[in-house]
């Protein structure tokens, strides 16, 4: 009786502890965050105004706005998701439904896990040598937001390969037990399934693409260019670099420390919108796929 | 004359051989409840009869199954004709996340029947069929998921015979139902014979009983025993099918 008190008392003080060091490990991380997040608010929101976001930077970027940064990230964003994303879905719909067990899944896999672990100014060189200079693209949007789709390539392959395998292989089997073809099951059936779960993909990638500085230094990115882009073949500003220029090599790094903060601030604002969007969209998608 | 017959089928998944030279045939407007214990390869045969187990890699079937003396297994077998021909009914009630009408206009669209009178005089008799209409008919376009399991089971096998299928396998139909669902696909079963030939796996020595006019018991990959259901429960020939059906083992 005693021993088994014993035992029962060890058996709580080890829960205890384990339980106390993961609680105290979560909330650490996110006391973190809060922390990062707190610096950034109290540094960078006094430069905040409608100004700030609307306006051209002027008198060598120590006044005015970061409007062309905005909207410069912006297009990249959206050039490189409009590059990856059908690529990405496709490449993942052929690994997970098309291609049988076997080396060649297994040399894409591996490659398609290399490409993820390749560091992003390799990406950015690649791109200046490939974009730039041998498609004849120069320092454009295209060739910005090729890089960077190309970066995030395997990100997107990676969440939708996964929400495919998490689609039930009875669905596939239903579809196909009743004469339909492997396109019709996998566009029909699997894919309007795995929907929400790609959105996923589509929050990391884009939140992963606004904040990415390496890959638009030699391909995109400019110095300082205080009107916006017209076409794809246009230069263009952007947040992240415009805030390594500014808190690095501006023409007056201490003057221009406010609207480094500030900068900074509305990246982790955009990229904060950027998720809370995507996940509105997976969720009334989620809805949809079950009310349709 | 019969409707399925397999002859010497073996099958193997990579070096497991889990099927040992299996011969049963069945008869037109018969259901035949294939029992055994878990892994002993009577899914593996059911999924034969509609060449499932094609889309599992790594695996390798010798012998030869005819359906309506055609062997399914030649190289010229139209797999997709094949499986409009035998449909299939899976353990869990899996609608698509469509409309009740659509799941059952699935199948006939992507056979290409783009009639919509076609389509819905074919959605209106497989509800029927199923017993399911009275319980559906106001909310044909409202999602299958908002069904009950049972409900959602018997729209499944509305959507298999939506595309007129002579034969029809279930795979363990009942065995994510409640008593009140599994009687009605019971007698579900029992209406569909008229019509169609029907094998079933079940791990419900009952509802084998109960459904089926032959049973074979698998075990460890052989066939050990097929006859007549009656014969099978009343006075079984070998000692391992007695042993399994009163359950001493298994």
């Amino acid at each position: 009786m005693n021993s088994e008190n014993k035992l029962a008392r060890k058996k709580r003080i080890t829960q205890n502890i384990a339980f106390g060091i993961f609680t105290a490990i979560s909330y650490a991380i996110v006391a973190l965050l809060f922390v990062i997040l707190a610096f950034i608010v109290v540094k960078g929101i006094g430069v905040i105004s409608w100004e700030f976001i609307t306006a051209m930077p002027t008198n060598g970027m120590t006044e005015g706005g970061i409007f062309p940064a905005i909207v410069g990230t912006l297009c990249l964003v959206l050039a490189s998701i409009i590059f990856a994303f059908p690529v990405g879905v496709f490449a993942a719909i052929y690994m997970t439904e098309y291609v049988k067990d076997g080396w060649i899944k297994k040399v894409i896999k591996q490659m398609t896990n290399n490409l993820a672990g390749v560091p992003s100014i390799v990406f950015g060189l690649f791109g200046m040598s490939l974009f730039v200079n041998k498609l004849g693209f120069g320092d454009s949007i295209l060739a910005g937001g090729l890089t960077l789709g190309l970066l995030v390539l395997p990100v997107v392959i990676r969440t939708t390969e996964e929400s495919l395998k998490a689609v039930d292989a009875t669905f596939r089997q239903a579809s196909l037990g009743l004469g339909a073809t492997k396109w019709q099951t996998t566009s029909k059936v699997v894919l309007p399934i795995a929907f929400p779960n790609i959105i996923t993909g589509l929050i990391l990638s884009i939140g992963r693409v606004s904040g990415e500085t390496a890959p638009i230094l030699f391909t995109v990115a400019a110095y300082f260019l205080p009107k916006l882009p017209s076409s794809i073949f246009d230069q263009a500003m952007a947040l992240p670099y415009h805030l390594y220029v500014i808190a690095t090599s501006g023409t007056n790094i201490e003057k221009s420390r406010a609207m480094a903060y500030g900068t900074a601030l509305i990246l982790i604002i955009i990229v904060l919108i950027s998720n809370l969007l995507a996940n509105a969209l997976r969720k009334y998608y989620g809805k949809k796929v079950k009310m349709n | 004359m019969h409707k399925i017959e397999s002859r010497n089928v073996n099958f193997f998944y990579g070096e497991t051989q889990a099927l040992h030279d299996i011969s049963l045939s069945m008869r037109e407007h018969t259901v035949t409840a294939l029992i055994g214990p878990s892994g002993c390869g009577k899914s593996t045969f059911l999924r034969l009869l509609n060449r499932m187990n094609d889309l599992i890699d790594n695996t390798r079937m010798e012998g030869s199954i005819l359906i309506d003396q055609n062997d399914i297994y030649q190289r010229n077998t139209n797999v997709d004709d094949l499986r409009k021909n035998v449909g299939m009914v899976f353990q869990k009630p899996n609608p698509f996340p469509k409309t009740i009408y659509e799941n059952v206009a699935y199948g006939l669209r992507v056979n290409g029947i783009e009639d919509k009178n076609i389509i819905e005089e074919r959605v209106v008799t497989s509800i029927e069929q199923v017993a399911l209409w009275d319980e559906v008919k106001d909310k044909l376009k409202k999602s299958a998921f908002e069904l009950s399991g049972g409900q959602q089971q018997r729209l499944c096998i509305a959507r298999a015979l939506a595309i007129q299928p002579s034969v029809l396998l279930m795979d363990e139909p009942t065995s994510a139902l409640d008593p009140i669902s599994t009687s009605k696909i019971e007698d579900l079963i029992h209406e569909l014979k008229k019509q169609y030939t029907i094998v079933i796996v079940t791990h419900n020595m009952q509802q084998a009983a109960r459904v089926s006019d032959n049973t074979a018991f698998f075990y460890m990959g052989k066939l050990i025993e097929c006859d007549k259901t009656k014969t099978i429960f009343t006075k079984p020939a070998i000692q391992q099918t007695e042993d399994y059906i009163t359950g001493r083992f298994g």
